[in-house]
């Protein structure tokens, strides 16, 4: 038997991005249903209301968000998508917060591979099934091509604070002691040897990691936290100099302490990089009460993402106008200063 | 990390101070001509472990620094042609023209580009055959030999869409050049350890002989250049005046001949501008007549452009060592890393931008 129905389909089926994935219409529903939905699985999202909607406990909340624009898209030791989803669980641990639920809005150019953004989706839902967040709400915009760079991704995240603990800039007090959770620079330096083309051997990964597993193990052991910084853009130097500046502190570092992976040093010596003011994606600083300091080095040093933490300096005295001082291997006292522009590579 | 934490020793550094500090009984005034080694002694802080009675003052060798302006506001008009990608290594892109900078003029749109190795502008001209890659070649014979080898393999691959604006200087006559000035205070140098791994040192034996200058080729490590005022001083406590080698990891007495071979090649030496010092004979390499098919100076028609530095700007008492950073009035209120009315600001090896990132606080 002959079949008469008309048969005339749509070519709905792309392996790239067109504008019609941002349109309202059918391949809109397909990219939600076909590629968002089934890796964020939850029920929030699959509700498909214009919000997500859930209980909150008493108590204090944690919201910030942030977007990621990282190019290469996929580089050493992770991904934009991953990068989007630690950088925000990252942002709600700094203030102590338990990280509950995040939304993802992509923004997306014309001709970007379907396959590519289902790994980018892949890499966020790992890092959250680890924390134990749900992606719940988002959005997705497509430009046009040579608009944007493959894919853009805004991440916002809202937590709680179980701790009664007030982790800001100005709980910082002159005694205290500044810990990092670990090496520095391999993130800048793993992205901007992808980017740049430098054709150099070598085996950096970006140190990109969701903190908040370890920031929540430091603050259930009763850690009296003042103040935690992740090390992203500009790095240590740059971070610690902001929080110096507006906790009018002088905050005393010890070179020699400061851990940086011989690779990374190698490097940076050769591109005439500093270490200290390249980003970070799994790595932050914190100020702690000189008595808790053993304590904290102890249970950070337990948690695999903090085996590298070391004591690197001290808050000393108030001064009038807050700064970073480092102590050379030879005792010769310099002021850290904020970068002028970006690190460029040297001439010779 | 190997080669390097040897020559950050504290120990090491520790006994070199304690050596320096026991031959010295008179003050001396001793410049060191790198850039790199300007940066490493005001990083570490080696000027502070040494005698009051030893004043260290910075020489005229950062390639950044000592491009004139007019190269500079050449490379921008170069930049605005159209089909043109201009290719430059990453510290030159802050220094100031007569009106811009190549990092705002790429903002704007100007595709102008970061390379590590003027080796990878090559790639780029293949890569594009329907643009005009332009290489800003600026630096002393260190880098003089990459940037020629560019030229070179163009030659060889018969690329015709690579270009490079040369503005390569050389180091023996801006030392003699400061000797000759009526107002000089050096008494020693430290030779500039990078500029000698190509070059060698046979060039230094007549300047030390005729101003009866000891000269001490010298690495940029916190021991080398230790080591390297240690030897220095000890000529002058003797009062001898003689070539020295303190980098032997690295420097030969006749450098590096295939290098040298290749840049006699594509290069001829000429007079050359300086920013901040003027016009110095026989200071110069640009691209010999052989190679003028890639002279983007010609090609582009900017060969006359002519500009004036800042008036503010005292760089040049500076590069000459006359006066430290701190003591310009500009310093930290007129020029900022932000806002530099000269190239020893933008630099990460120009004086003015190590005693601002370093040394601001101790200078307010």
């Amino acid at each position: 038997m002959t079949d008469k129905t008309l048969n005339c389909p749509l070519p709905l089926h792309y392996e790239h991005i067109v504008m019609a994935h941002g349109g309202g219409g059918r391949l809109m529903q397909q990219l939600l249903d076909d590629y968002i939905q089934p890796v964020f699985n939850n029920p929030l999202l699959a509700a498909k209301n214009d919000s997500a909607v859930f209980d909150v406990p008493a108590g204090k909340m944690a919201f910030t968000t942030d977007s990621y624009v990282v190019n290469p898209l996929f580089f050493p030791g992770g991904d934009i998508g991953k990068l989007a989803v630690c950088g925000t669980l990252n942002d709600l641990a700094m203030s102590g917060a338990k990280p509950l639920y995040l939304s993802c809005s992509l923004i997306l150019e014309e001709g970007f591979s379907l396959q590519k953004l289902k790994q980018i989706l892949n890499s966020m839902q790992q890092v959250a099934t680890a924390a134990g967040v749900a992606i719940v709400t988002g959005d997705t915009k497509v430009v046009e091509h040579g608009k944007a760079d493959g894919v853009y991704i805004n991440t916002a995240g809202v937590g709680v604070l179980e701790t009664a603990l007030v982790i800001n800039v100005q709980a910082i007090q002159a005694g205290d002691v500044i810990i990092v959770s670990g090496d520095l620079g391999r993130h800048g330096l793993a992205v901007m040897l992808e980017r740049d083309g430098f054709e150099f051997e070598h085996n950096i990964q970006s140190d990109c990691a969701d903190l908040s597993g370890l920031v929540q193990d430091l603050l259930q052991a009763g850690i009296d936290i003042h103040c935690m910084r992740d090390l992203t853009r500009g790095g240590l130097a740059s971070t610690l100099i902001e929080l110096a500046s507006h906790a009018g502190l002088c905050f005393e570092l010890q070179q020699a302490a400061i851990p940086v992976q011989d690779n990374v040093r190698s490097l940076c010596e050769i591109l005439g990089f500093d270490p200290l003011y390249i980003a970070n994606e799994g790595c932050f600083a914190l100020c702690v009460p000189a008595h808790h300091a053993e304590k904290t080095l102890a249970l950070m040093q337990q948690h695999r993402l903090g085996k590298q933490a070391t004591i690197i300096g001290t808050v000393k005295q108030e001064v009038e106008r807050g700064y970073v001082s480092l102590i050379s291997e030879f005792g010769i006292a310099r002021v850290l200063d904020l970068f002028s522009g970006e690190q460029l590579p040297r001439i010779c | 990390m190997k080669f390097v934490d040897e020559f950050r020793d504290p120990q090491r550094v520790k006994q070199w101070v304690q050596a320096i500090q026991e031959i010295t009984t008179q003050p001396w005034t001793i410049m060191e001509v790198c850039g790199g080694q300007t940066h490493s002694i005001i990083k570490h802080g080696l000027d502070q472990l040494l005698p009051e009675s030893i004043n260290l003052i910075h020489g005229p060798g950062c390639p950044v620094c000592v491009t004139p302006i007019a190269y500079i506001d050449k490379a921008l008009s170069i930049a605005q042609e159209e089909d043109v990608i201009l290719c430059s290594f990453g510290d030159m892109l802050r220094v100031p023209g007569s009106q811009d900078d190549l990092l705002s003029l790429k903002s704007l749109g100007a595709d102008i580009r970061i390379v590590y190795s003027p080796l990878d502008a090559l790639v780029l001209a293949e890569q594009n055959p329907d643009k005009k890659i332009v290489f800003f070649a600026v630096g002393f014979e260190t880098t003089a030999p990459t940037c020629a080898m560019a030229v070179y393999q163009a030659k060889q691959r018969g690329l015709t869409n690579f270009y490079m604006l040369a503005c390569h200087v050389r180091v023996p006559p801006v030392m003699q050049a400061l000797l000759d000035a009526p107002d000089n205070t050096v008494q020693g140098f430290l030779g500039a350890g990078h500029v000698c791994s190509i070059m060698g040192y046979h060039e230094y034996p007549p300047i030390s002989a005729q101003y009866q200058i000891p000269i001490v080729v010298t690495g940029f490590e916190p021991v080398d250049i230790l080591q390297g005022l240690f030897l220095c001083i000890q000529q002058l406590e003797r009062g001898e005046a003689s070539v020295e080698n303190q980098y032997k990891r690295v420097v030969t007495e006749q450098g590096n001949l295939p290098a040298q071979q290749l840049m006699k090649e594509v290069y001829q030496v000429l007079d050359r501008q300086w920013r901040g010092l003027g016009n110095i004979a026989q200071s110069g390499f640009a691209l010999s007549d052989e190679y003028a098919a890639w002279n983007a100076e010609m090609h582009f028609s900017v060969a006359d452009i002519q500009s004036n530095e800042s008036r503010e700007c005292r760089s040049g008492e500076i590069l000459k060592g006359l006066i430290k950073p701190a003591q310009c009035p500009a310093f930290n209120t007129r020029c900022t890393p932000e806002h530099p009315l000269g190239a020893t600001m933008v630099s990460s090896e120009g004086a003015c931008a190590a005693y601002y990132h370093y040394r601001r606080y101790q200078n307010d």
